[in-house]
């Protein structure tokens, strides 16, 4: 069987154009501030906006996929088992997007500021005399975000290793030895707790929900978390879907396919009721301090990103992932994977875009092709790491019940 | 309904009634039911009946429910009884929604309810045939349609090969009717004679 994986050279070209357009749009994004003499504070806002949105997106994604192998090993599911190799590669990848993002969010933490001297993006690190923001300063403080995302992306960077480097110790360890299997087991509990305290709660609120620092919601972290848990189960099937056509990962079969996608149909669902339940308590109390958030989305310029994303993040799931059949053809699944992962990139596109853009967002060529950047890095560091371990994980107690595992 | 003729096998093992169904099949005759004491796995696959459509009646059920409730509340709250609630708008969509999404999953789960119920023809205060005491305790019985032109002695002797314990030819109502179960019908006298 068929269990080592070999970056076939089309892979590894693509991977290396999809990084070279991101560098390229990066090189014209510099240059076009440079050299443009009337370069404004929204050309530079839109600069930084764009890498911090497509990094905090990709690290997010990543790390919700260590989340899934802690839940599925903390739930002893099995059906993860026969792909297990693709989220713990994705996982261990975590550091990279993850100090990505850090670099570029403490650039505009410390360095940028726009002519007026103020931090565009992140209101608060230069609050001035606004009452809301000095009150908020004992949380959102220069050293309160440099701390938890350095210890943030520190601990998911650890984990996604650690779990990858168990799962592949077990492969050499004696037949049926469970010792390290409980001791993932252990692990995972104390990721849930991790991620608990970091996507769950604290670091939606640091990354993204304080560009609008005067807004805030407690659904927030929940609603991003949402957002990135669908997303990172449409990456997998990715994954295993172009894994299977290549020959490898012949253990898995359309059963599992079928309850990858009855994830992604279950959390777009679950998706849209959080973002739901964030937008009707707003609209309801219909308090000025928070509607601002919704009148500029809704009934201003972003009018046409916030009805595109619920029309390709809940109805299109749910009318076309629905029926059985959907979920086990690998056409129609891959594309709504493909079509799930862009619409979450547009959620958080319109979660971050306003603050510092308003009205003159744009997606054009440096938003797609710093998109296209990080997406090339995902393919080339993913396949890298998928190449330097078998594909099946041998030994694992889990793996025959995964093999016969109907959906 | 019809009053049809079956032979009925009882098995007591569903090691043996998997081949059996297999053979039976395979000689071109039509099985009217199996009953098991357990639901047994991939039976229906050996007995070649289809998946079932109870979820897309589901789905319609759900569209009912959506449209009731939209349809009924954007009736009352525009134009059958306005109120003015904190200065929303009459056509209070966002308001409505959790209305909306109970109806829905009403709608579709009694009426997948009852869907199911008459695609099984189980409801209260009907009857079926039993064809066999034991089917619901310890025997796997499958019985067999037979029209005109078939040998009863020639099926008997056939099951008989395939393993039944016990084997007969009953003259039953084939579907459900409205009946008690401590009073015998009339044509339930014929399988006695």
């Amino acid at each position: 069987m068929n269990d080592r994986f070999e970056i076939p050279a089309r892979l590894k070209n693509t991977s290396l154009f999809l990084i070279a357009v991101g560098v390229l749009a990066l090189v014209g994004g510099i240059a076009c501030l440079l050299m443009g003499h009337n370069s404004t504070d929204v050309d530079k806002s839109r600069f930084w906006a764009v890498l911090l949105h497509d990094s905090v997106f990709f690290t997010l994604m990543a790390a919700a996929c260590i989340f899934i192998q802690a839940a599925s090993n903390l739930a002893q599911a099995s059906w993860l088992v026969a792909y297990r190799r693709v989220p713990e590669a994705i996982g261990a990848n975590v550091w990279v997007f993850g100090t990505i993002a850090a670099v570029i969010m403490f650039i505009i933490v410390f360095c940028y500021r726009d002519s007026h001297g103020i931090d565009a993006i992140y209101p608060w690190v230069t609050p001035g005399n606004d009452k809301v923001l000095l009150g908020k300063s004992a949380f959102l403080n220069k050293g309160m975000f440099v701390g938890f995302t350095v210890v943030t992306i520190g601990l998911w960077s650890f984990f996604g290793r650690k779990f990858r480097a168990m799962s592949i110790a077990q492969e050499s360890a004696p037949k049926n030895d469970t010792k390290i299997y409980w001791k993932v087991f252990r692990l995972s509990g104390l990721f849930l707790l991790v991620y608990a305290l970091s996507q769950m709660s604290t670091i939606p609120w640091m990354w993204v929900m304080s560009i609008q620092a005067h807004w805030y919601s407690t659904m927030f972290s929940w609603y991003s978390f949402a957002s990135v848990f669908v997303s990172a189960f449409s990456l997998i099937l990715l994954w295993v879907v172009y894994l299977k056509n290549q020959g490898n990962l012949q253990l898995v079969s359309k059963e599992h396919i079928h309850d990858l996608g009855k994830f992604m149909f279950a959390f777009s669902i679950f998706w849209t009721y959080l973002w739901f339940a964030q937008y009707m308590l707003i609209w309801y109390s219909n308090q000025p301090d928070e509607t601002f958030y919704f009148k500029m989305r809704q009934q201003g310029p972003y009018t046409i990103i916030f009805y595109a994303n619920f029309i390709i993040n809940f109805c299109m799931p749910l009318l076309i992932l629905m029926a059985r059949p959907s979920k086990r053809n690998y056409f129609t699944i891959t594309f709504m994977a493909m079509v799930i992962i862009f619409g979450h990139w547009l959620d958080f596109f319109q979660m971050i875009m306003p603050g510092p853009l308003g009205a003159e967002w744009h997606i054009n060529w440096y938003e797609i092709g710093i998109f296209m950047g990080f997406a090339g890095i995902m393919i080339f560091t993913v396949s890298r790491t998928l190449t330097k371990s078998s594909l099946i994980p041998a030994n694992n107690i889990m793996l025959k019940e995964a093999v016969v595992h109907l959906s | 309904m019809a009053i049809k003729k079956f032979a009925v096998a009882a098995y007591d093992d569903e090691e043996v009634l998997f081949p059996a169904v297999k053979k039976v099949r395979s000689s071109g005759y039509k099985i009217h039911d199996v009953y098991t004491p357990f639901a047994v796995h991939g039976l229906d696959e050996a007995m070649g009946l289809k998946g079932t459509d109870l979820h897309i009646a589901g789905f319609i059920y759900g569209l009912c429910g959506t449209s009731t409730a939209v349809g009924f509340i954007s009736w009352i709250y525009t134009s059958d009884w306005p109120l003015n609630y904190g200065g929303k708008p009459h056509f209070a969509l966002p308001a409505w929604i959790p209305i909306t999404f109970e109806l829905t999953v009403l709608f579709a789960a009694v009426g997948m309810t009852l869907t199911f119920c008459y695609l099984n023809q189980i409801m209260p205060g009907v009857k079926k045939h039993i064809f066999h005491p034991r089917q619901s305790d310890d025997m796997f019985v499958m019985a067999i349609e037979l029209n005109k032109h078939t040998s009863e002695q020639e099926v008997m002797a056939f099951l008989k090969t395939t393993g039944a314990k016990e084997v007969n030819i009953q003259t039953a109502e084939a579907g459900w009717w409205y009946g008690r179960w401590d009073k015998k019908e009339p044509y339930e006298a014929l399988n006695l004679g």
